[in-house]
């Protein structure tokens, strides 16, 4: 596999960001074929710990291709080639010796619609530390649970119905429901595809600020067409035009000052 | 003759009012089309329901009474002495007319008033006929003639004929619920007949199952004795062994073929599948007289066990094989409709694709599951051909699958087999047994619908 080394950020670009910050993940020269369709065109990108990155960008652009990526979840998809290289902590996630199923529990997903199983709501977030074998016994997985639930603003609202189908919450309580699912294997990077596209301001507003707050612990990357929420939330953006990735940037100067004429009429919503 | 007539007629006039209506509803505007409320095909449609309907619905009222009609009249004019037995005689004289009037030979000398009475039936018939077709004619073209005058470019030919269609369906869908009422009552009062000679106590609870009666008094043994439970114990063995061969198996295949076979695999897995499910009744039952029934016995003697030729076993397990199309048919269909976001879900937590199956695709798959395996179920119960043929007749009562039993459905069609008395209560147990086997598959598909109502999990 060769190891693009040429990354399309500038040199200034690369200068701003602050070399004291280790990266967690790192994509070089990343192709994405559907069958004979190429949906990536070797994207580059540095994601760093403990930092919000925003892939923003216009329908199908490529933005969820490349998150699915960073999880191997193309892997389920049929004739889907994925070329280049990925790295997490330094070691390529499509090496050899890499088990795809470890890597998700590493690397966990929140999609675009919410999903919980039909499964009581403790049922939902024991899910994943049950088939790891995170927790033994009773009490730490009630703990595990409790923490997680906390840990995503949804304690409060379902402690006294955790025997309750996760189904018959609301749209940004699901949500929510799957955050704190996605939590409860304590992953290193948390991606997100789209977590508030089905839900109204308000519930929207609450995930927003549970990710600022996710930060502290995980790294994440989300993927968003609302370029408000792109500059509330993340530091790093990285706008995706046609299976390019345009630019990569701190999130101030993309909205400030974009190198690019493409991401200029994005975000001021010339086009898009 | 006059018949055939008639529909050639309804025919012609059906198109030719379509053809009307939609040339005079395009004339009316002067070829604007824009300017009438319907397209002008509704208005053909329009013309043509008046031509075709009310003579349709004419035709339908008077084949339905008119044989009772001309009967009637035909008794009435009978001398007295012929009519005046009892009801069961007049039936017989009935019949009697009926056959002479279709030329049918009664076989014995014939009263020539009774000839007579067949010839006033034919030509009464005949009348009947000739009037149809002139009533039936003239009311199409009278309502071809209304509905064309009908026509105007404000008429709402697209609604009056959506009505129609709406009315059409109704009827339709009433088809299956009376059709449905019928056979519940014929069975009912069938079965009340013979209720009233067996006590339902006796029947319900009985533990011995020997339909024989005496025909004459002095005839040896076979006093008759109907307790179904025998019947109902090998029903449920039999079922029981067909379900626990096929609900595994066709569960399995269905995780296989909608999870993990690729779509290769699949296109030609899933037709062959199906070819089991094409397979006549018949042609499974001698598999498990001749194939199945000795292969059990020869495995049961080398391990020292007694199993008779014809085993619950044998029978069983071929039922089995039978329904494992049915099971994994349907539930591959109800796997497939899980959504992918709930998969993605699981595998986005690191489950493995096993885990994902166990934990999250079945239970959100169970609701329609259950239905399929309550539906195998009942098929089983009414399953016939297979336990007839390979597990035999003699009701005993055992829940030892080695043994021969007997099942519901086969007991009914041997009572049913060739000519038989309907005084017996030999011949209305089988009304009996129907009406019970009834209400017990009516229960079991109202619970399989309560679960799946209850259990279902919406997915928009």
């Amino acid at each position: 596999m060769s190891v693009q080394t040429q990354i399309h950020t500038k040199p200034q670009a690369a200068a701003r960001t602050a070399p004291a910050v280790p990266n967690k993940m790192v994509a070089r020269d990343v192709k994405v074929f559907y069958g004979a369709k190429q949906a990536l065109k070797g994207i580059n990108v540095e994601i760093q710990e403990n930092k919000v990155l925003a892939l923003i960008g216009p329908s199908g652009c490529g933005k969820s291709t490349f998150l699915r990526c960073l999880n191997r979840m193309n892997d389920t998809i049929e004739n889907c080639r994925v070329e280049g290289l990925i790295a997490l902590d330094g070691e390529d996630i499509y090496g050899k010796g890499i088990d795809a199923v470890q890597l998700r529990a590493r690397v966990g997903m929140v999609f675009q619609k919410p999903n919980p199983f039909p499964k009581s709501i403790y049922d939902n977030i024991a899910y994943g530390p049950r088939i790891h074998g995170m927790a033994t016994g009773r009490e730490e997985l009630d703990e595990v649970v409790e923490k997680s639930l906390q840990r995503a603003g949804l304690w409060n609202e379902v402690k006294d119905r955790l025997r309750e189908p996760g189904t018959g919450l609301s749209g940004g309580q699901q949500q929510r429901l799957c955050i704190a699912r996605a939590i409860a294997v304590s992953p290193e990077v948390i991606l997100m595809d789209e977590p508030c596209s089905a839900l109204d301001p308000i519930a929207t507003a609450h995930i927003e600020e549970l990710i600022d707050e996710l930060r502290e612990n995980f790294t994440i990357v989300i993927v968003t067409h609302n370029m408000q929420q792109a500059a509330r939330v993340s530091q790093k953006t990285a706008f995706f035009h046609l299976g390019d990735m345009v630019e990569c940037d701190d999130t101030e100067e993309i909205f400030t000052n974009p190198r690019d004429e493409r991401t200029q009429g994005y975000i001021t919503g010339r086009y898009g | 003759m006059q018949i055939t007539v008639l529909v050639l007629i309804l025919a012609l006039l059906t198109v030719s009012g379509y053809q009307m209506g939609r040339s005079r509803a395009a004339a009316s505007v002067g070829g604007r089309l824009v300017e009438l409320h319907s397209v002008p095909s509704y208005h053909g449609f329009y013309v043509a329901l008046w031509a075709g309907l009310p003579a349709l619905f004419l035709f339908a009222l008077w084949t339905a009474s008119e044989g009772w009609l001309i009967m009637r009249m035909v008794m009435s004019a009978l001398p007295d002495r012929l009519v005046a037995g009892d009801p069961q005689t007049l039936n017989l004289l009935k019949a009697d007319i009926l056959n002479i009037a279709h030329g049918i030979s009664t076989g014995r000398d014939v009263d020539p008033a009774v000839t007579a009475a067949a010839a006033h039936y034919n030509s009464l018939r005949a009348i009947s006929d000739w009037s149809l077709l002139a009533i039936g004619a003239s009311l199409a073209v009278a309502g071809l003639a209304y509905g064309r005058q009908c026509i105007s470019p404000d008429l709402r030919a697209r609604n009056r004929v959506e009505r129609v269609v709406n009315i059409g369906l109704v009827v339709c869908s009433m088809v299956a619920i009376l059709t449905t009422i019928g056979i519940v009552l014929s069975l009912l009062f069938e079965a009340m007949r013979f209720f009233s000679v067996v006590s339902p106590i006796d029947f319900l609870l009985g533990t011995h199952w020997s339909p024989q009666m005496a025909m004459r008094a002095d005839q040896v043994g076979s006093s008759g004795s109907f307790g179904v439970i025998p019947l109902f114990t090998g029903t449920l063995l039999i079922t029981a062994i067909a379900m626990i061969v096929a609900v595994p198996v066709g569960l399995m295949s269905a995780i296989y073929m909608s999870e993990y076979a690729n779509p290769n695999v699949r296109t030609w897995l899933k037709p062959i599948l199906e070819i089991l499910a094409g397979i006549p009744t018949v042609v499974y039952g001698f598999f498990a007289a001749l194939t199945m029934a000795p292969f059990v016995r020869s495995i049961g003697h080398s391990i020292g066990l007694d199993v008779s030729s014809e085993s619950a076993l044998s029978a069983g397990i071929v039922m089995g094989v039978m329904i494992i199309p049915f099971v994994s048919s349907l539930s591959d269909d109800v796997i497939n409709a899980v959504p992918q976001a709930l998969r993605d879900g699981s595998y986005g937590l690191g489950a493995t694709k096993s885990e994902t199956i166990r934990q999250v695709v079945i239970p959100a798959a169970l609701p329609g599951i259950v239905a399929a395996i309550m539906l195998a179920v009942s098929r089983a119960i009414g399953e016939t051909m297979i336990v007839t043929m390979a597990s035999g007749l003699t009701a005993n009562l055992t829940a030892n699958p080695l043994d021969a039993v007997t099942t519901v459905t086969t007991q009914i069609a041997t009572l049913l087999v060739g000519d038989q008395e309907f005084d017996s209560p030999k011949t209305l147990s089988a009304f009996g047994l129907g009406l019970v086997l009834f209400v017990v598959t009516l229960s079991l598909n109202m619970v399989a619908l309560r679960v799946v109502q209850k259990y279902r999990e919406k997915y928009d």
